[in-house]
């Protein structure tokens, strides 16, 4: 790891500050940074510990909204009585996410700000051209091994997958990111790669996520997270679904729904077809799996990942059933 | 800000406090606590397996929560109360209920993993991770056993957590 200069900012403002400076990275958790430090990837100047600023680890559950402050450790979250019973489906995908250790170090804001798990990505030493980490330079997963790599939001740049489970829940509920000079919503926030795989956030220097909030709702309040994977635990998802239902009062109707996806897209995906395709619908197994496999619309494969094509509909769908089994 | 302004790298004078302990360090900014643990404080209980945060065996208290040493700078838990396995013992060197209960259930094979398992598990029983044989499963799984001693492993958490709630 390259030596930086390290930098204890105690105020949201003097973070803002010390951000803009060039080769300035934020250390929060330190599971992304550190992790990538290590790998050669990240290559800060200076780093700038935010972990020590106050104030901003507050978790405030409401019906009406959730808030959570940037520092918030994503265990706290999990754990949270309120979360639990108002947003379930974003306690369940921290809790499926990473180790209980991770999850003590890791927090909400640098959460959104997890990187891609793509071997080549991390890789710079053995395989140099990556376009996210130099553009223009090629991309060493096309034409290697794809097996994790995605099929939703690729682009001849990059098909690197989008890793996390937190920003999957966001996505379904509208949950926005709070910048300080202005919020946007998570699901705006992360760039497909498009010609510009470098640039995976809409985050300018300078800036620092303070809060995330999530709007209450009644598909928030029943809601749910499956996350498939090759090992039971501490995986990242093959694929996964955040699902959110509400029934009409013949509780079998669907009144609203939210899906997104994990696992299988270059960032956190939300399926409006899916959701649109099974509103008015009455919530039986044929009907849910045909829908589901609405969301595979413009899917493309580079050979390793062509299972998560079939997968994915089948844990949208074994997701939506779960839900309506609680009717 | 001036875009002209630079900070070079420098050595950092810091204090750390483990296992009740305050301790004077002289270190790079990027010294993680592991390495600042075994390296210069010669705490060498704490293991160093993956150095990349999936294997666990790095796995300490900061202020009463598991997390990963070897993820961590050194620098950045200043101030915060850091134990070791060290720091697990009484002083006149009663195990902890943890500890024994490996011991007893023979829940290690070569032992390089078991400072780290032993530190999670402590942890996972205070935060009340540890109800079922499923639920301990879950929440050690942030603890990789080569030799695959995980039936005994578990055994030794269940026989613990039972310990310390009585």
């Amino acid at each position: 790891m390259r030596d930086f200069a390290y930098v204890r900012a105690d105020s949201v403002e003097a973070a803002r500050n010390a951000a803009a400076l060039p080769g300035a990275m934020l250390l929060a958790g330190g599971t992304t940074l550190v992790d990538l430090a290590k790998c050669g990837v990240a290559e800060p100047a200076t780093v700038i510990d935010i972990s020590h600023i106050d104030g901003l680890n507050a978790i405030d559950v409401s019906a009406d909204r959730a808030v959570f402050g940037a520092l918030a450790k994503m265990s706290h979250v999990a754990d949270n009585p309120q979360v639990k019973s108002l947003f379930p489906a974003v306690s369940e995908a921290l809790w499926q996410a990473a180790s209980a250790q991770l999850r003590n170090m890791a927090t909400i804001g640098g959460n959104l700000m997890q990187r891609t798990r793509c071997p080549y990505f991390r890789d710079p030493a053995n395989f140099p051209a990556c376009n996210k980490r130099a553009p223009g330079s090629g991309c060493s997963a096309i034409g290697g091994v794809t097996r994790g790599h995605a099929v939703l939001g690729i682009s001849e740049a990059c098909i690197a997958t989008y890793p996390g489970d937190l920003a999957v829940a966001l996505v379904a509920f509208g949950a926005e990111v709070d910048l300080g000079e202005r919020k946007l919503k998570v699901e705006d926030f992360f760039l497909a790669p498009g010609a510009t795989a470098e640039r995976e956030h809409d985050i300018r220097p300078g800036e620092v996520i303070t809060a995330i909030e999530i709007p209450g709702s009644a598909v928030a309040r029943r809601s749910t997270y499956v996350k498939v994977r090759d090992r039971q635990s501490y995986e990242f998802a093959a694929a996964s679904a955040a699902v959110g239902l509400e029934l009409e009062a013949d509780r079998r109707t669907v009144h609203d729904i939210r899906v997104a996806l994990g696992g299988v897209a270059t960032k956190p995906w939300r399926v409006r077809a899916v959701e649109e395709a099974l509103k008015g619908k009455p919530l039986d197994e044929d009907t849910v799996r045909k829908a589901s496999e609405l969301a595979m619309e413009g899917a493309v494969d580079h050979g390793a990942n062509h299972y998560k094509i079939a997968l994915a509909p089948r844990v949208i769908a074994r997701a939506i059933l779960k839900l309506g089994e609680t009717a | 800000m001036n875009d002209q302004v630079t900070i070079s790298p420098t050595t950092l004078s810091i204090h750390l406090t483990i296992n009740g302990r305050d301790h004077a360090l002289e270190i790079e900014p990027r010294v993680t606590l592991l390495d600042a643990l075994r390296d210069r404080l010669h705490l060498t209980g704490t293991k160093k397996g993956c150095d990349q945060g999936q294997c666990g065996a790095c796995t300490v208290h900061v202020d009463g929560e598991r997390v990963l040493a070897c993820l961590t700078l050194a620098a950045q838990v200043e101030g915060r109360s850091i134990t070791t396995v060290e720091g697990l013992a009484n002083e006149d060197g009663t195990l902890h209920a943890v500890q024994a209960a490996f011991l007893e259930q023979d829940a290690f094979q070569c032992g390089y993993c078991t400072p780290g398992q032993i530190m999670s598990a402590v942890a996972c029983i205070r935060e009340g991770h540890a109800g079922s044989d499923d639920e301990i499963r879950e929440y050690m799984a942030g603890n990789l056993c080569r030799c695959g001693a995980y039936p005994n492993i578990v055994a030794a958490v269940r026989q613990a957590a039972k310990e310390l709630s009585a």
